[in-house]
């Protein structure tokens, strides 16, 4: 396929793209229909490219990760381009990424996980041997307590994917963690569970051992393959619900203890100042929220009529059983259709039919968990936090429509 | 159904291992292998420093990061702040925020310096630890810092935080 044709698809969507985010991806999807000449292009032409042993992506989608330039990258981050998903499974290759000390590059043939401390049977498994352990496969969502960070900020982010791409989903495959941790047969003592990586920082983080009991997987499988090298390869902890960081990737290590460690991750960072100078810590969930992905920030209506609003809600503390949009800045709401199956813990796919007349106006979407919980307005979390609180907002977020159909941070 | 499955698996194994998989590591193994640091000092290993001592290690090893005073540098400021959590702008350090001496020894041992962690001796980590410390003017410039010292040292934000009691906000919170 010549850049000829690549360049002329692009060249004429300009024209027509229904909510062009300045790619040529949307151009490729209305060429077809409105390219003028034949139905389909010249690929009706020619015989395609043959069989292939590892897939790609069209070379027409641009999507793509995008992180804050920084001075210690291997500290770094990436997010989710939110904005460009379809229904509620982030691709692996999109999956935000938030390193400590780098992406480790591990040989499962060497890698180990060492279950010690208060348990009768301490253990070193093998990835062989972790896989003979009865596995489950779940869809859940996780989210870096960071994501949205700069919402607190009157100059918030312009794109979905700068306010919420800290956030992504993906189906998990691996051995429930109950299992392993009664196979080493944990004693009565114990009270937290304390994970570590085996990346350069050692990542550690302390889980109190009743939440172990729950849900969580010692995973080896993202979406229907290995796990990415960037989430964990070859072994992580998934935590459903619980902030991104607890969520240990390159785990080598689980020890059972009566106290936490009180880690740098769970002292210095991760914890909330308040407006009295007291922090909170081990806000371990993640509370509901949920983000508008089209139209928004960066985006364009390409003017009055037919709009599907569409977005995503997610809760730390189970299923999403409601979302409610607004489309005249929070003065009426109307519930949106979730998607189903909608899964505990996961992304939930929301979808409004909405015309729009042409006047600006600014468009919001509020969730609620099956807990009852409602998501606040940033103002309300500040109103009961201070203004300092650094990590866990999972505010309302506001974008607003111009007369020209241009979307942008309300 | 996956979590129940799940769940009842564990509860009958709870005495005896079911799948007998994997192996029990040697004494040694687990030792190499168990470098978390407790508040109450279990972990730390033998060996002391002082502050005298460790601001040559600093300024071989972290200066250059964390700028000669602990302040200044291009990463996260190590000194300073305390006093500053309530206010408008919040300096959060080891010495404004930290609550426990022992997280910075765990920390400076398992990760620092950045991009070479693990090339400090225990007496270099404990050296450098109490020159942090002494920046911030909580421990004297040769008061030694060892398993028994370090857990003790009492850090200004020792009683700064609370535990998670979210919801705070919404119907939920008017519980
Ligand atoms: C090459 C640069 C570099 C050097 C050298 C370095 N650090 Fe760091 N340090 C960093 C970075 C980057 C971080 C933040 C890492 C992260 O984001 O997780 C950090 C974080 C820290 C923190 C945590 C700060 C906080 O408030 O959470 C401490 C404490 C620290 N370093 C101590 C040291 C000590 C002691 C040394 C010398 C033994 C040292 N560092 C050497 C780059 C460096």
């Amino acid at each position: 396929m010549g850049d000829e044709e690549s360049g002329r698809n692009s060249g004429e969507s300009s024209r027509r793209t229904f909510l062009s985010i300045g790619a040529a991806v949307g151009g490729a999807l209305l060429a077809c229909s409105d390219s003028g000449d034949t139905p389909a292009g010249d690929s009706v032409k020619r015989t395609g490219k043959p069989p292939d042993e590892y897939g790609e992506r069209s070379p027409f989608e641009k999507s793509v990760r995008k992180g804050s330039v920084s001075r210690y990258p291997e500290a770094g981050s990436t997010r989710t381009p939110l904005q460009d998903s379809h229904g509620i499974i982030t691709p692996s290759s999109l999956h935000f990424e938030r390193h400590h000390a780098g992406v480790p590059l591990i040989d499962p043939a060497e890698h180990r996980l060492l279950i010690h401390g208060l348990v009768e049977r301490p253990l070193i498994l093998t990835m062989d041997e972790l896989k003979t352990f009865p596995s489950v496969s779940r869809i859940h969502f996780i989210e870096c307590s960071g994501n949205s960070r700069g919402e607190w900020k009157p100059k918030k982010g312009a794109t979905a994917q700068i306010s919420h791409g800290m956030a992504s989903c993906s189906e998990w495959t691996g051995v429930p963690l109950s299992v392993l941790l009664d196979e080493a047969g944990v004693k009565p003592e114990a009270a937290w569970l304390i994970a570590e990586g085996a990346d350069a920082c050692k990542m550690h983080r302390s889980l109190p051992l009743e939440k172990c009991r729950d849900d969580v997987i010692v995973a080896y499988g993202q979406n229907g393959e290995a796990i990415r090298p960037e989430q964990g390869y070859p072994l992580r902890l998934v935590a459903p619900g619980h902030e991104g960081n607890i969520n240990v990737k390159w785990v080598r290590r689980l020890m059972l203890a009566d106290q936490p460690a009180m880690g740098r991750e769970e002292t210095s960072k991760y914890t909330d100042v308040l407006a009295d100078g007291k922090a909170r810590q081990f806000s371990l969930t993640m509370e509901s929220k949920s983000v508008i992905t089209r139209p928004s920030g960066g985006q364009k209506l390409p003017g009055p009529g037919f709009v599907e609003i569409t977005g995503l809600a997610w809760s730390g503390r189970g299923l999403i059983e409601r979302v409610e949009v607004s489309t005249d800045n929070g003065a009426t709401w109307t519930d949106a259709t979730l998607q189903e199956p909608r899964h505990r813990i996961a992304f939930t796919r929301f979808r409004l039919p909405w015309t729009w007349d042409g006047t600006p106006t600014v468009i919001l979407s509020r969730a609620t968990d099956e807990t009852g919980y409602v998501q606040p307005a940033v103002e309300a979390l500040v109103e009961a936090r201070g203004p300092n609180s650094d990590y866990h907002n999972n505010g309302i977020k506001s974008w607003k429509i111009a007369a020209d159909g241009s979307v942008t941070h309300a | 159904m996956f979590v129940l499955a799940g769940l009842l698996v564990g509860a009958g194994a709870a005495q005896s291992p079911t799948y007998k998989v994997g192996r029990a590591p040697t004494a040694d193994e687990v030792k190499a292998w168990s470098i978390t640091i407790f508040p109450d000092g279990t972990g730390l290993p033998e060996g002391s420093g002082t502050a005298a001592e460790g601001k040559e290690v600093y300024a071989r090893r972290c200066s250059e990061c964390h700028g000669t005073t602990g302040q200044g540098g291009e990463s996260s400021a190590l000194v300073g702040g305390q006093g500053s959590l309530a206010s408008a702008k919040p300096l959060k350090t080891v010495g404004s925020y930290w609550p426990y001496a022992t997280t910075l020894w765990d920390y400076v041992n398992r990760t620092m310096p950045f991009h070479n962690p693990g090339i400090l001796t225990d007496d270099q980590v404990y050296s450098v630890v109490a020159y942090v410390l002494h920046l911030n003017e909580i421990v004297g410039e040769n008061e030694e810092m060892n398993r028994q010292t370090l857990p003790k040292v009492k850090m200004p934000n020792r009683d700064g935080f609370i535990n998670d009691d979210r919801p705070d906000v919404g119907p939920k919170s008017e519980k």
